[in-house]
């Protein structure tokens, strides 16, 4: 199968790889696929006091196109407020990098992994919240 | 020397035409061009000669006694469902029984899906780890109803030569009709119809460096003689087998692409053994948490199946874009079902993914099995950086503790 232009290139300079500390209560993390099925993506965000994305990073076992996906997805969220994150949908990416129809589940599984972080994200600051009122 | 790209390493799904092979098909276009069913001219009659030719240097090579035992059809597919639904149709009254076993190609087990649908019995046996039916499974399955027992010389994923020698035994002992689809290992491993009792055979010619397009079905003539009922209705070709006209240049470069492998193909067959070595040890020297999908001593020479933990196939495949291979990975099916054959084998879905194949073949040198091994390294290492599992793999977290949720 040939590849768009731009997963080639996402593939090739793969945006923000790495790893965020997952203890941090700004981090949240979003772990989703399956290595049976092929594909697991894990995205991170750190979240600053104002609510905006300061961080996002990834790392994603998968083929060209789930690795390009998880790449856009952390190119655009950084910088955008928790809730305009949440907001972007799997068709967006797909219409960006040229998915063919076999490959749209790679971008539904990034659209998963941000929704996930995000969770992840205010899960933790309910707890932390819960624990400050604690101490009072 | 430079190495030339992209490299071929894909050479269990097609070769190239040998240019020995190509010189002697090209007057057959142009000008010998004739029908080799014309009786009545010189046209015809040398268009036959050359079939003839040719059908006498395929017999050769697998050990049968007589031309006329070579059906000529358009590839290995079509020999396939020739064999299968032509023994299924003309035998039907003597019994409905086929085995077959679940590592066969698509051409054997969606013949024999169809032949289920129509009303008669499949037994599709299981493989062992290492790929290899159990000939006393064989003999287990066979009933009162069994008509034919169909079994591939050499699977075209892992390579895997089934044991067709300890087979035959059992199906002329019992008197059961023992078709191979021996596509993938003809002139490469051990093959003789006579040794191994073989009724029908099923070969192509692009695999042995000969051109896509035309493939031959052995039927036994003598001992027993095998019955099959034509599938495709016309002029009565190939003793009312198979009809259509003769593709003549195709048959000559087949009968070319035989006589060579029948020549060299043993003295070949060591170099390849020599050639996936050299990439097998240089691969595995330096990564860990690689593994060879099926056996390594039954193995086509020039097959190398494994296994990158970690590591997705097509993703892999994209980054040594520059080299030739496939995948078992299900992103390279359109079904997004990783390959039948590796789960088979047990290799458990997260391994089938990680699979890649190399095919090696005539044409491959030791540059370019060096130059291929030191890319994969160095992606594979590259992807593992980027791969969420190889990271939990490297913290000490257990994979199979985690609850994925399936997608």
């Amino acid at each position: 199968m040939a590849y768009s232009t731009k997963v080639i290139e996402h593939y090739e300079n793969p945006r923000n790889v790495g790893t965020l500390d997952k203890s941090d209560d700004s981090v949240g993390t979003g772990l989703v696929g399956a290595p049976a099925c092929g594909d697991v993506m894990r995205l991170q965000i750190k979240v600053n006091e104002q609510g905006v994305i300061e961080d996002a990073k990834f790392k994603t076992f998968g083929c060209g196109s789930a690795i390009a996906s998880s790449s856009l997805a952390t190119e655009w969220i950084k910088g955008k407020t928790v809730d305009e994150a949440e907001a972007i949908k799997n068709s967006q990416i797909v219409e960006e990098l040229n998915l063919p129809p076999v490959k749209i589940h790679c971008s539904v599984l990034a659209e998963d992994a941000i929704k996930s972080a995000i969770a992840d994200y205010r899960k933790k600051q309910v707890r932390r919240a819960g624990s400050t009122k604690h101490a009072k | 020397m430079a190495i030339k790209l992209p490299i071929f390493m894909d050479n269990h799904a097609t070769t190239p035409v040998d240019p020995r092979v190509l010189e002697e098909m090209l007057p057959y276009f142009t000008t010998k061009f004739g029908n080799a069913a014309s009786r009545s001219h010189p046209f015809g009659w040398e268009a036959e000669e050359a079939v003839d030719h040719g059908r006498e240097r395929i017999a050769r090579l697998i050990g049968a006694k007589d031309s006329k035992e070579i059906v000529l059809t358009s590839g290995a597919t079509e020999s396939d469902n020739l064999a299968l639904k032509g023994v299924a149709e003309f035998y039907k009254d003597k019994g409905n029984h086929i085995i077959t076993t679940v590592t066969e190609h698509k051409a054997i087990l969606d013949t024999c899906k169809r032949l289920e649908r129509q009303g008669y019995d499949v037994t599709y046996l299981g493989v062992a780890k290492d790929g290899r039916v159990d000939p006393a499974d064989v003999k287990k399955a066979i009933t009162e109803k069994t008509i034919l027992v169909s079994v591939m010389l050499a699977n075209n994923e892992i390579g895997t030569v089934q044991p067709l020698e300890e087979i035959g035994k059992i199906t002329r002992e019992r008197a059961v009709l023992f078709h191979s689809d021996a596509v993938q290992g003809i002139g490469k491993v051990e093959f003789d119809v006579q040794k191994m009792n073989l009724d029908l055979v099923s070969i192509t010619a692009h695999k042995m460096y000969g051109p896509k397009g035309v493939g031959a079905l052995y039927v036994r003539r003598s001992k027993p003689r095998v019955r099959l009922v034509a599938q495709m209705d016309g002029g009565g070709h190939e003793r009312g087998m198979r009809s259509g006209t003769l593709a003549v240049p195709l048959i000559v470069g087949f009968g070319k692409a035989c006589d060579i492998m029948l020549r060299e193909g043993k003295a070949e067959s060591v170099k390849l053994a020599a050639l996936r070595e050299r990439l097998r040890s240089r691969i595995m020297g330096q990564l860990d948490e690689v593994y060879i999908n099926g056996s390594i001593e039954h193995r086509l020479p020039g097959n190398l199946n494994i296994s990158f933990n970690f590591v997705e196939g097509e993703g892999l495949m994209m980054a040594i874009k520059d080299v030739a291979v496939s995948s078992g990975s299900a992103c390279t099916s359109a079904s997004l079902e990783p390959s039948y054959v590796l789960r088979a084998l047990g290799v458990g879905d997260e391994l089938a993914h990680s699979s890649i194949r190399f095919g090696l073949g005539r044409f491959n040198t030791e540059e370019e099995v060096d130059y291929v091994a030191d890319l994969v390294v160095g992606k594979v290492k590259g992807l593992r950086d980027l791969s969420p599992l190889w990271e939990m793999h490297k913290e000490g977290i257990d994979l199979k503790s985690i609850e994925w949720a399936a997608h």
